[in-house]
């Protein structure tokens, strides 16, 4: 049994039932109290267990993953909400010398079961510093997990998943699909889910492999319906998990097509596209008959929102992208 | 002063501080700060001896160190040398249940939880990043990212809340240390900002050794630090660092405020760095050998034996048992840190995920077979 909820809607129930189903998961950040969280992802939650489970914090993003650690420490499950990707660098010092480093630095004695919600990437029409995507930051440093879902079903499971987890996790959510609908068991429980770190491929295809995540998925499947009607059959791949990569369904469909396209709202320059075509062409070099191709952000800072448009991927990149893939 | 004026000290910076033995080693009754609040110990000669016991043991495993550092058998030592008293006295107030957030100059106060005191030389060999667990021995990592630690032991105090352990003289306190330059982190202000909207059952121990490395006291603050604190809506008291009788007495009270449910307070213990900022600094460079030695004449120590000395309460043969006892420690530290195997390489892959990660494991599996390919070709 199916319910057709939005993405936000599906991370508001995922939270919901991990502060149900363990007494030590606690939600804070700013606004994420009465208000719900500027975009409600929260809706709902501290009127039903408390402000000492979901707590409104004061305005310094240091001071949220900051505390999360102590909490964290005295075994707590804190889930962190950084309300715009472009805030999180207060916190970035906490995040890479501390959260990153806790299991290493304690030889495995100290575990940090933090999750950071952040919503990331553009489409929104906002001002400065509200769509940014600063995932390769983190995916970077060395003792974190970085996922993002795609759709509501996989939002449902991964924020549970991600909660569950003894890693610490920084969860990027796709702000701009937070509206978009889909089909949410939301009785179905964890046991018999899709491994939070697994890749998987959502459309199948046999001429090109395109790979995405987070907001680009849907982009990508947009660009391979519109290729089909011109007789191309390209895969899409979605990453969910950007630290560690699963790279497997990757070779696997690479080794098949033969050509490869990386899409992301981040700039291109030292991108994960670029650790992606890397890796592909060391695994995948015999079968290659294109070299591997990025559809990135451009290498400027977030441009101002009425050319968003023109600085993002979009259907007619992505199959740009395709068309130069096979004209090589 | 908890936020008053009044002077206690002839040697005291202005606005005084809480001192209940001078550098000349006389006992002062008790102290009542601005706010009414009175301060004093109740020790018996045992629990006296047992003060210079822990001074004298920790200076001297911390001139060993400083000893193995300059033999290339530490990578880095950062010495406690003159800031005993502040350690000692707040770490002997800490009880059981207590959480301790240290920086990286706590062996003081480590060696008063109880804890083998060549726990972090671990860390200061370069044999690992410190590896112990924080919660069994209530005693967290050294931290050594300046004043991250107060954001962490800030958190574990509203767990502390959270978990309904105050409110009662068996509830639970924590304490975070951190240095003068510290103050002026972001970090350490917002965790003076969270304490206070959570009323979180912490004090906050601040050594002020008048140096952040080489920058003096007044390129931090414009304001005696213990001040800062009515800004942020809890109590600061300003004490005597190099007295270990007031470092007790005014944590023990502020830790059992804490306990008790009534908040944060900041304590400034007004100290002196007396050796380098660590076994890389040279002070020659930025302070003067006068001032040194106007340290010296507060020395923690020997003002407690002047005390214990006077009272009767120690004598030589005392004295002399402690030194010996505690060079005995120092020797068997060395020692054993000298038997301090270093790590398999390999083992650099381990616990950078709790759970975890196939592509470490894949990176693992290529160390280990670059490393067997050397083998029996004579590198």
């Amino acid at each position: 049994m199916s319910d057709n909820i939005t993405l936000g809607k599906a991370l508001n129930h995922g939270l919901r039932r991990s502060l149900e189903g363990n007494a030590k998961v606690v939600v804070m950040g700013e606004d994420v109290g009465k208000l719900g969280g500027v975009f409600r992802i929260t809706d709902g939650l501290q009127k039903d267990f408390g402000e000492d489970r979901v707590i409104d914090t004061p305005l310094a993003e240091a001071g949220i993953v900051g505390t999360a650690v102590g909490l964290a420490i005295r075994g707590y499950r804190p889930v962190c909400e950084i309300q715009f990707d472009g805030f999180v660098y207060p916190a970035y010092n906490q995040i890479v010398t501390q959260v990153a480093k806790m299991s290493y630095r304690s030889r495995g004695k100290v575990r940090l079961p933090i999750v950071i919600r952040i919503p990331f990437a553009g489409g929104i029409g906002a001002v400065e510093h509200h769509s940014e995507s600063p995932e390769a930051y983190f995916a970077h440093t060395p003792g974190l997990k970085v996922v993002t879902c795609s759709n509501p079903a996989d939002a449902y499971t991964m924020i549970q998943q991600a909660i569950a987890s003894d890693d610490p996790v920084v969860f990027f959510e796709p702000k701009r699909r937070y509206w978009e609908k889909g089909d949410v068991d939301l009785a179905a429980d964890l046991s018999g889910a899709y491994p939070l770190h697994k890749s998987r491929v959502v459309r199948p295809g046999t001429d090109a492999t395109v790979i995405a995540y987070g907001p680009m998925v849907r982009t990508a499947l947009d660009a391979a319906a519109a290729a089909a009607e011109d007789g191309r059959n390209l895969e899409v791949i979605d990453l969910r998990s950007l630290s560690p990569i699963d790279y497997e369904p990757v070779y696997e469909s690479v080794k098949r097509t033969g050509r490869a396209v990386v899409v992301h709202e981040a700039p291109g320059n030292i991108g994960l596209g670029a650790e992606i075509a890397a890796r592909v062409t060391e695994h995948c070099f015999y079968s290659l008959e294109a070299p591997v191709l990025r559809v990135t952000g451009y290498d400027i800072p977030y441009p101002a929102a009425r050319v968003e448009e023109e600085y993002l991927p979009d259907l007619d990149r992505v199959l740009d992208a395709v068309d130069r893939s096979f004209g090589w | 002063m908890a936020n008053g004026e009044s002077e206690v000290g002839a040697d005291a910076p202005a606005g005084g501080f809480v001192q209940l033995l001078t550098p000349e080693g006389e006992r002062v009754d008790s102290v009542t700060t601005a706010d009414g609040t009175t301060y004093s110990v109740d020790f018996t000669d045992e629990e006296y001896r047992g003060l210079y016991r822990d001074l004298v043991t920790v200076r001297r495993l911390d001139s060993e160190a400083l000893a193995l550092q300059r033999q290339g058998e530490l990578g880095l030592w950062a010495s406690l040398l003159g800031q005993e008293a502040a350690q000692v006295g707040s770490g002997r107030a800490l009880r059981s249940q207590d959480m301790a957030f240290p920086t990286y100059r706590e062996h003081g106060v480590l060696y008063t939880r109880g804890i083998d005191p060549i726990m972090p030389f671990g860390l200061f060999r370069g044999v690992d990043q410190g590896g112990w667990d924080a919660n069994e021995h209530k005693f967290n990592g050294y931290t050594i990212v300046i004043g991250a630690q107060t954001l962490h032991a800030t958190g574990y105090a509203m767990g502390v809340t959270m978990d309904g352990k105050t409110g009662s003289p068996d509830g639970e306190a924590v304490i975070a240390y951190f240095g003068d330059g510290a103050t002026s982190q972001g970090e350490v202000n917002e965790a003076f900002v969270w304490s206070g909207v959570f009323n979180a059952p912490i004090v906050f121990f601040c050594q002020n050794n008048q140096y952040a490395i080489s920058e003096p006291l007044e390129r931090q603050t414009r304001i005696p630090l213990y001040r800062r604190a009515t800004g942020f809506g809890f109590p600061g008291v300003r004490i005597d660092g190099n007295d270990v009788l007031a470092s007790y007495a005014v944590t023990r009270s502020a830790l059992d405020r804490a306990r008790q449910g009534e908040g944060p307070t900041l304590i400034e213990a007004y100290t002196y760095r007396m050796g380098a900022h660590t076994s890389s600094d040279d002070p020659t460079r930025y302070r003067i050998a006068s001032e040194v030695e106007s340290w010296k004449a507060k020395d923690p120590i020997s003002r407690l034996k002047a005390f214990l000395a006077k009272q009767k309460i120690g004598d030589d043969d005392f004295f002399d048992e402690v030194d010996e006892a505690a060079k005995q420690l120092a020797l068997d530290l060395r020692e054993r840190v000298l038997a301090m195997p270093d790590p398999q390489p390999v083992t650099m892959f381990d616990h950078v995920y709790p759970n975890g990660s196939p592509d470490l494991d894949e990176q693992r599996r290529q160390f280990t077979d670059y490393q067997a390919s050397f083998e029996g070709s004579g590198h």
